[in-house]
């Protein structure tokens, strides 16, 4: 495909060319790589080569002593043998699992709901629309903190609401029933605002005159979301799901800073347990913990090819 | 007519609004409450008795932080410019051999998780013997925003007329000077947004901070909060009010650079 649009190109550049003289020298493409070496040199150095290092991590059985040293014993899969037999892995690949379905099905749900209120121009909606950006653009910790208080047990502000409803106290974040429906809540305030603004932008999209025809036509509401909105959106709404899908595959930093994981495994997911097993402990297992990023990188990386793929057959529709 | 069906909304809009920045507003209202309040049951829902100790603990003990989460964000901003504005003017009209396959590396490189890239930089941090380092972090954090920088400005320039670019041949300008001082002066609106979200990025990173900076002796702002956390749980005012302070960069992002934010989400994901 590349190809064919590189044959296009070269004949229109050069009837430009002769219009205007043949003066213009076309640049050797040297020239063209000479400013993409920067980032080519950047991609290997700081990209390819940590990769390349993690999948060594994985391969190796580093101590703290030979992780300095460099001569850890090649061992094969044996760091992928031991992840698989640990009884935290099926755990963790579950609470994974619930942690970005539940997750991206509420912020998506909620994120399209407020994109059709906000699709409807009235008085200072395009005020509180940026408003509603705030949870992503706050610093995850400062998230994190601020939900670990409101949920705290005691004296956290959700339990207030609850009692005032005549509800028990719920030890949001050290019971082990509820510590995953707490991360995955405070997750969901966070990723609201991404989904309302890439569905809201969707809709932009959309001409205004369906909307009219389908008013005159008698339509209700929800009829024209369902068999307007909904279709039209489609699109966008795939490239969204698959963007949260990676995004929140990645989040470490909510569940660590509230939880770190616990009680037990209650709200362990990959990217946690991966830490867990490099840094949270003063005996790191590196190598299971790289073992541990590596499965995670190859999900993302599917997900990552899938969102591509669709991305550019709808460019190309 | 079109007021009077749209008063209804606004109300129910600022409802919402209010819902779900509920706990920016505690946030708040926990950053100035008094130590001795912080247990009560039921908390104060308004800051009737506020205070300002903890913003006095930020004072006295998170400065440092803040210089250092500045530094870093600096240097990434730096970094990225640096790497991504070249990259992406000869993918948008220097049109080189590869440039598809770069793209898509990119748009890849944008999936890996923070994690394995941290354990990654460890390891190599941990060899060249530039762990907690602050530097060490604007290299780790830039990596978060370059592929994205590479795209934004990518999209954009090819927005460029080519006309502009060919008139500035004939006038004899070679590539670089056509870069500097023409593609560079109108391509105001994506640096402006690669530099804020570098800068964000930089500021709230988490995970490289613990990884590659958890001994040094300039931490970032995220570390100092982690480390509050950790050291004194009692004092909740001090770490909202530290939270409070390490939101500034995304206040100033919505009420001085609102355009850009919403042009950075979108980037990338939606096709116009």
């Amino acid at each position: 495909m590349s190809n064919t649009r590189a044959a296009i190109r070269v004949p229109r550049v050069e009837t430009q060319v002769s219009a205007r003289g043949p003066r213009v020298p076309r640049l050797p493409r040297f020239i063209a790589w000479a400013y993409l070496a920067p980032v080519v040199i950047y991609l290997i150095a700081f990209y390819a080569y940590p990769l390349y290092r993690n999948l060594d991590l994985s391969l190796r059985d580093y101590t703290v002593r030979s992780f300095v040293s460099g001569d850890a014993p090649f061992i094969g899969l044996d760091n992928f043998r031991e992840v698989f037999a640990d009884p935290t892995f099926w755990p963790a690949v579950i609470h994974t699992a619930i942690f970005v379905v539940v997750s991206i099905a509420f912020q998506y749900a909620i994120g399209l709901a407020l994109a059709v209120f906000f699709n409807n121009n009235f008085r200072l909606s395009s005020t509180l629309r940026a408003l509603f950006l705030v949870p992503w653009l706050l610093p995850m910790i400062v998230s994190a903190s601020t939900w670990s208080w409101m949920l705290n047990s005691d004296s956290g502000v959700v339990n207030t609401a609850l009692n005032a409803f005549g509800l028990p106290d719920i030890n949001w974040l050290t019971s082990p029933t509820w510590s995953l429906v707490a991360v995955i809540l405070a997750n969901i305030w966070i990723g609201i605002p991404f989904n309302l603004v890439i569905l809201y932008s969707g809709l932009q999209n959309i001409p205004d005159n369906l909307f009219e025809a389908a008013s005159l036509d008698g339509a209700s509401s929800w009829q024209t979301f369902r068999h307007i909105t909904l279709p039209l959106l489609r699109p966008v709404s795939a490239i969204t799901l698959l963007l949260g899908f990676v995004y929140t595959l990645k989040v470490f930093d909510i569940i660590w800073i509230m939880t770190r994981g616990g009680p037990g495994n209650s709200s362990t997911t990959l990217s946690t347990w991966s830490y867990e097993l490099g840094f949270g402990s003063l005996l790191p297992h590196f190598g299971p913990g790289a073992a541990v990023g590596n499965l995670l990188i190859i999900v993302a990386m599917l997900c990552g090819l899938l969102y591509i793929k669709f991305q550019s057959s709808e460019a190309s529709r | 007519m079109k007021t009077s069906r749209s008063t209804p909304k606004t109300v129910i809009g600022v409802v919402l609004t209010a819902f779900m920045l509920f706990p920016v507003y505690w946030m708040l209202n926990v950053s100035l409450m008094r130590t001795g309040d912080m247990r009560r049951d039921p908390p104060y829902l308004l800051p009737l008795h506020p205070t300002f100790s903890g913003y006095r603990a930020v004072l006295n003990d998170q400065l440092p932080y803040l210089g250092t989460s500045l530094a870093i964000g600096i240097g990434t901003v730096a970094l990225t410019l640096a790497v991504s504005a070249p990259a992406a003017y000869s993918l948008a009209k220097l049109r080189p051999m590869g440039g598809k396959p770069l793209t898509f590396i990119l748009l890849m490189a944008q999936m890996i998780p923070g994690i394995i890239m941290a354990m990654g930089f460890y390891s190599i941090f941990l060899n060249v013997g530039i762990i907690n380092t602050w530097w060490g972090l604007v290299i780790a954090d830039s990596t978060l925003a370059v592929p994205f920088g590479v795209l934004i400005f990518t999209a954009f320039m090819s927005g460029i007329p080519d006309e502009l670019i060919q008139a500035a041949k004939l006038d004899g300008a070679g590539s670089w000077r056509t870069f500097v001082s023409i593609v560079l002066p109108v391509s105001r609106n994506p640096i402006v947004t690669v530099s804020l979200f570098a800068f964000l990025w930089a500021w709230s990173d988490f995970i490289f901070a613990s990884t590659l900076n958890s001994g040094g002796s300039m931490q970032p702002i995220t570390l100092g909060i982690y480390k509050y956390i950790g050291n004194n749980n009692q004092e909740w005012n001090s770490i909202m009010a530290t939270a409070v302070v390490a939101s500034i960069p995304a206040a100033f992002l919505l009420v001085v650079a609102q355009r850009y934010v919403a042009a950075g989400v979108t980037a990338g994901a939606v096709k116009d």
